[in-house]
C-alpha cells in the first residue's frame, strides 16, 4: 500500500513528540522510593597487585550504607564477566581469555578499573565514603604499548605473551602465489586509532530487589537487555532468568558501547539484593571515559598485488589489534569475524589472506564500536586500492572500476568466507562522481593551488555484513548465542495494533519504522500502531540492537508475524464470508472473496477474533497475536561509494571538507528521512575518527584523553552539510528486501577522508587523527608520492 | 538554603545545599528530566536551559546563582499539542535521534535564533552550536532545522 505512511515514506517520527518536549525517559530519570546511591572507586594505576582494601573509614562516613569490595561479590559466588565469542588460533587452539571480575580482586589492570563500590543515602555521602576507601597496591610497569605488547611483562597470570589469540582467515599459499606472479604491490602500513564511542547519555543503572517475590528488576542503558539478563543470570549468577528482569528505556546513544554487559550495573543490582534497597548509578563523563569499552585500535601491515593491467591479484593483511586488559562481550569477534571477513571489499581479489593478532595492554577494554571491525577493514582495502592507483599511474575511479564484482556475478563467494548476495557496485560509485562533479576536480584543484591551498579528492567504496546473523553460521564459528530476532504482532479487539520488538531503538527510530511496516501491510493506520520494546518482562528472549540488524532481522520476524495474522485472519474471513480459505484476498486493509462483492475490513476481523460468535472455534483459536522468530539466511552487504573533496592549508595544516558525497546500496528503503540521518550520524563519526578522535594512553597508562577537553568530538562547526543518496539492489533473501544504514557512513568515510587528504598534499601517509599539527608536518616533510591521474587533467 | 525561583512561568522554593546545581534543582527537587546531564563540565550542552534570557549550562550554575531568577526549561516552552517553533523544526527535519541532547540543543538554538536578528546563515549556525554536542545526527539537520526555525520565529 503506497502511502503517506506506507513503506517508503518519509514519516516524522512518533517517538519525537516525547523527546522535544523533554519528556523522554531515561535511566537516569528513573527513581525508585528509598534508592541509595553507587559510587565506584576506580584504580588509579594501569597495573597494580592489591594488597588490600581498608573499607573502615569509607564504612563510617557519614550516609554510607554499605562498602563492598570484589571480595564479597567472590563471597556471594558473583561470576566473571564472559566474553561470548570464542575465537581459535591459527594451532586450533581455544583463545585465551583471563578471568574478569566485575569488582577487581587480586589485581587492577587498567585505570579506571573499579575495585570497591560504595552505596549512600545520598550521591554525595557515597562520594565521600568512596574518597575514605584505602586500597594498598603494589604498582607494576604497565604494558601500553600495542606494537611491543608480546614481549612486554605479561599481565595476566594465564595468558602467555599477553596474547588472546592469533587468528587466520583464507589461503596462504594462493596469496603468497599471487604475489610471486604480480606486476606491482602496494604496501600501506596502518594505525586505526583508538575511540571512545561517547554516546551523550552516559551509561546508567537503578537496580531494585523485591525481596517478598525474591526478583531483581535493572533499569539499565543497554541495546540488549535480554543479553544482558542471560549473561547476568547465566554466567554472573545474579539470580535466574525468570526472576530478573531487565528494562532498557529511552537510550541516549550507543554506538555498541552499550551492547556490552559490565561491572557496574552488576554490581548494582547485586548490590540492591545485598542492601535490600533500590540502587542507583550514574557514569560521570570521566567515567565514560576510562570505563566504556573503547573501539578500533589496530596496527596494520597490507599488501595488494596487482597484474600490470591493474588487476587485483592478492590482498595480505597483518594487524594486531587492542583487546585492552580483558575481553569485553564481544570483543574477540571484532577484530576477526567482523573484519577479515570483509576484505574483498568490492572487488574480484581471488587470494586473500589475513593474520590477525589480538593482544592484552593495560588500557581499558576495546570492544565493537559503530562499524566494529568492518571500518578497519574498509579502511585497510581502500586504502591499498588509492596507494595502488597512485602508484601505477592508473586514476582511482578507474582502477575500482576494473575490479569491481560485476551485478551478474552474484551471488558471489569471496574467499573470505561470505558470498555476497546482490550488488551494483558502479552505480553507485557512477552516481557518487555525478554528485561531486569529478570531471570538475581538475578546475577547481587549479583554482585552490592558486589561492595558496592544496586540494584533494578521496574515494571509499565499502562494504559491510550487517543482518547480524545467521545463527548456525555465526556459532559454527564461535558466537555463544543464536543471532535471530523475536517479533510479536498484537492486533488488539478493535483493530489497532501493538507490536513487540526485541530489537532496541537509542535512536534508530523503530517505534515509526516498525509501525510503517506495520500500516503498510495490514492496513491499520499509523497512528494506531504502537511500538514496544527493550523490556525483556515484555518480549521473549531477543538478541536486542547492533550490527545494523534491526530492520533486516528484526523488521523480518515482525513481517514474518505479520504473515501469519494474515493467514489467521483469511481463515476467520473465510468461514465469515463463507467462502473456500484460498478464495480470500488480503489487501490495503481488506479481506476480499475473490470475484465477488463479499468482504470485512481488518477491524472487523479482529473484532470477530475476541467476539467468537460467527467463529470456528472447533477448529481455530480465538484471538489475533502472532509471535515469530527469524533466523537470517544469509548476511545482508550494504555497500557504497563514498567520496570525500577538501582542501588543506599548508600553512596551518588545517583542513577543510568542501564536499562529502555518500551514495549507498542499503536495498529498499522504509523511512529515507531516517535513513538519511543514520548516514549523516556515521558520517561524523568516520569524520571523527579521520580527523578529531584519539583515545590516548601516555607510558604509564594514564588516559590522557579522558575529557571533553582533551578528547575532540566532531562539533557543529568541524562537519560540513553532506549529500547523501541511494541505489538500490534489494536484498535476496529477506522479506523486506532491506540490509541496513546504521554503520554505513563509519564505515565508509574514514578512508575516503584520509584519501582526500593524502591526495591534497602529495603523500602517502598521514597518521589519524589528521589533527592541523599532524597535516602540517606531512605537509612539510612531503616524501613526494606519486600523484594520481585524473580525468580532465 | 532555600532558593525562590521562577521556573516555567511558575514560582518555586526548594531546599537545596549550598553545593547544589541548577541542574539539581531542575532534575531532582522539581523532577523536571528534560534537562540532561551528559558530561558534568561544562562540555556537551545537554543541560542547557534559559536563565533570565540567557542559556547557560544548568551543570556549571550553583543553585544559588538562580535565588531570584527567571528560568526556562524545554519543559516550558511548548507541548505536544503546541509546540515552540524550534520544537517543531526539530520534529520536521528529523534533527534528533535518541533524543538526549535535543533538549538542551533545541534551548541553545532558541537562544541563537532570539539573539541572532534574523540574520544566521549555515556558518553562523554551526558556530552558534559549537557548545552543544550530538553523537547521533552528525549536525547535518539540526543546522537545518534551526534555519527552518528562524524562519518562523
Amino acid at each position: 500500500m503506497a502511502s503517506e505512511t506506507g513503506i517508503g515514506a518519509s514519516v516524522k517520527r512518533k517517538e519525537d513528540a516525547r523527546f522535544i518536549t523533554g519528556a523522554g525517559n531515561y535511566t537516569d530519570d528513573i527513581n525508585a522510593r528509598g534508592q541509595t546511591y553507587a559510587v565506584f572507586v576506580r584504580s588509579p594505576y594501569a597495573r597494580a597487585i592489591i594488597n588490600g582494601v581498608d573499607t573502615t573509614a569509607a564504612a563510617a562516613t557519614d550516609g554510607v550504607v554499605a562498602v563492598f569490595t570484589g571480595a564479597d561479590l567472590a563471597a556471594d559466588e558473583i561470576g566473571d564477566l564472559p566474553c561470548g565469542w570464542l575465537v581459535k588460533s591459527k594451532d586450533g587452539s581455544d583463545m585465551v581469555a583471563p578471568p574478569h571480575p566485575p569488582i577487581a580482586t587480586q589485581a587492577v589492570n587498567y585505570v579506571g578499573e573499579p575495585y570497591a563500590v560504595v552505596i549512600g543515602e545520598t550521591l554525595e555521602a557515597a562520594k565521600n565514603g568512596a574518597e575514605a576507601v584505602d586500597g594498598d597496591f603494589e604498582v607494576l610497569p604497565a604494558v601500553v604499548d600495542l606494537a611491543t605488547a608480546a614481549a612486554a611483562d605479561q599481565i595476566h597470570e594465564s595468558v602467555p605473551n599477553n596474547q588472546a589469540y592469533d587468528w587466520e582467515l583464507g589461503d596462504k599459499a594462493a596469496t603468497d602465489a599471487a604475489f610471486d606472479s604480480a606486476h606491482h604491490v602496494a604496501t600501506v602500513d596502518i594505525v586505526n586509532n583508538r575511540l571512545i564511542p561517547n554516546a551523550i547519555e552516559p551509561r546508567a543503572a537503578l537496580g531494585e530487589y523485591d525481596a517478598a517475590a525474591g526478583t531483581y528488576t535493572l533499569h539499565t542503558t543497554s541495546q540488549n537487555p535480554h543479553l544482558e539478563r542471560l549473561v547476568l543470570a547465566a554466567f554472573v549468577n545474579v539470580a535466574p532468568e525468570a526472576r530478573l528482569r531487565v528494562i532498557s528505556p529511552d537510550v541516549g546513544g550507543g554506538f555498541g558501547s552499550k551492547i556490552f554487559v559490565y561491572s557496574e550495573e552488576t554490581a548494582v543490582i547485586w548490590a540492591a539484593g545485598k542492601v535490600r534497597r533500590p540502587v542507583k548509578w550514574c557514569a560521570e563523563r570521566a567515567e565514560s571515559f576510562l570505563a566504556d569499552a573503547h573501539g578500533r585500535d589496530h596496527l596494520t601491515t597490507a599488501q595488494l598485488a596487482l597484474d600490470a593491467d591493474g588487476k587485483f591479484l592478492g590482498l595480505r593483511v597483518k594487524t594486531k589489534a587492542n583487546m585492552g586488559a580483558y575481553l569485553s562481550t564481544f570483543a574477540s569477534s571484532v577484530p576477526t569475524y567482523l573484519y577479515g571477513t570483509l576484505m574483498a571489499g568490492q572487488y574480484k581479489t581471488p587470494a586473500i589472506y589475513v593474520e590477525v593478532q589480538s593482544l592484552y595492554t593495560n588500557t581499558a577494554p576495546v570492544d565493537a564500536y559503530r562499524g566494529a571491525g568492518r571500518p578497519e577493514a574498509t579502511y585497510v582495502v581502500e586504502r591499498c586500492v588509492e596507494t595502488a592507483a597512485r602508484e601505477m599511474g592508473i586514476d582511482p575511479a578507474e582502477l575500482r572500476r576494473r575490479n569491481f564484482i560485476q551485478p551478474g556475478d552474484f551471488p558471489y563467494d569471496t574467499p573470505v568466507a561470505l558470498t555476497y548476495d546482490t550488488g551494483d557496485y558502479e552505480a553507485s560509485l557512477d552516481k557518487a562522481l555525478g554528485h561531486i562533479d569529478y570531471a570538475g576536480f581538475g578546475v577547481r584543484r587549479e583554482a585552490s593551488e592558486s589561492a595558496g591551498k592544496k586540494r584533494g579528492i578521496g574515494f571509499s567504496c565499502y562494504i559491510e555484513a550487517c543482518g547480524l546473523a545467521p545463527s548456525q553460521v555465526a556459532i559454527s564459528l564461535g558466537a555463544g548465542v543464536g543471532l535471530f530476532e523475536v517479533g510479536e504482532v498484537r492486533v488488539d479487539v478493535t483493530g489497532s495494533v501493538t507490536v513487540v520488538t526485541g530489537s532496541h531503538s537509542h535512536g534508530q527510530s523503530h517505534e515509526t519504522t516498525f509501525a510503517q511496516i506495520i500500516s503498510d501491510k495490514l492496513g491499520v493506520p499509523f497512528e494506531n500502531v504502537t511500538v514496544l520494546h527493550g523490556d525483556t518482562g515484555r518480549s521473549d528472549y531477543a538478541l536486542g540492537t547492533y550490527g545494523s540488524r534491526s530492520l533486516a532481522v528484526g523488521g523480518s520476524a515482525i513481517i514474518k508475524a505479520t504473515d501469519k495474522i494474515i493467514a489467521k485472519g483469511k481463515k476467520i474471513a473465510a468461514h465469515i464470508l463463507e467462502a473456500e480459505e484460498d478464495q480470500v484476498d488480503f489487501e490495503d486493509g481488506t479481506f476480499t472473496v475473490v470475484d465477488s462483492n463479499q468482504s470485512l475490513t481488518f477491524g472487523e476481523v479482529a473484532f470477530a477474533a475476541y467476539v467468537p460468535q460467527n467463529y470456528p472455534l472447533q477448529e481455530l483459536e480465538p484471538g489475533l497475536s502472532e509471535k515469530a522468530f527469524y533466523d537470517p539466511p544469509n548476511f545482508t552487504y550494504p555497500a557504497g561509494a563514498h567520496i570525500c573533496e577538501v582542501e588543506v592549508d599548508p600553512d596551518t595544516g588545517v583542513v577543510d571538507i568542501v564536499d562529502f558525497v555518500a551514495v549507498d546500496d542499503f536495498g529498499h528503503v522504509v523511512n529515507p528521512m531516517i535513513v538519511e540521518g543514520q548516514v549523516h550520524g556515521g558520517l561524523a563519526q568516520g569524520i571523527g575518527q579521520a580527523l578529531l578522535e584519539h583515545g590516548v594512553y601516555d607510558n604509564s597508562g594514564q588516559l590522557v584523553s579522558g575529557s571533553y577537553m582533551d578528547y575532540t568530538m566532531p562539533r557543529a562547526d568541524d562537519l560540513p552539510s553532506f549529500t547523501v543518496d541511494t541505489t538500490v539492489t534489494p536484498c535476496t533473501h529477506n522479506p523486506l528486501g532491506v540490509k541496513g544504514c546504521g554503520e554505513a557512513g563509519a564505515i565508509g568515510s574514514t578512508a575516503a577522508v584520509m584519501n582526500a587528504i593524502t591526495d591534497a598534499l602529495g603523500v602517502a601517509s598521514v597518521p589519524m587523527p589528521a589533527t592541523p599539527e599532524t597535516v602540517w608536518r606531512a605537509a612539510s616533510a612531503r616524501d613526494q608520492a606519486p600523484k594520481a591521474p585524473r580525468e580532465g587533467e | 538554603m532555600d532558593i525562590t525561583l521562577t521556573v516555567n512561568g511558575a514560582a518555586k522554593t526548594v531546599d537545596v545545599p549550598d553545593n547544589a546545581l541548577l541542574v539539581d534543582v531542575l532534575r531532582e527537587s522539581l523532577g523536571l528530566t528534560g534537562t540532561h546531564v551528559g558530561c558534568d563540565t561544562s562540555q556537551c550542552g545537554a543541560c542547557v536551559v534559559h536563565m533570565n534570557g540567557d542559556a547557560v549550562k544548568s551543570c556549571t550554575v550553583l543553585a544559588g546563582q538562580a535565588d531570584g531568577a527567571d528560568v526556562t526549561t524545554i519543559e516550558g516552552i511548548g507541548n505536544p499539542d503546541e509546540l515552540h517553533p524550534m520544537q517543531e523544526a526539530f520534529r520536521d527535519n528529523h534533527a534528533l535521534q535518541c533524543g538526549f541532547c535535543t533538549p538542551g540543543m533545541i534551548m541553545s538554538a532558541i537562544d541563537l535564533v532570539q539573539k541572532g536578528g534574523g540574520s544566521l546563515d549555515e556558518a553562523t549556525v554551526r558556530d552558534g552550536l559549537e557548545g552543544n554536542l550530538c553523537r547521533c545526527t552528525g549536525y547535518h539537520n539540526i543546522v537545518k532545522a534551526v534555519l527552518a526555525a528562524q524562519a518562523n520565529m
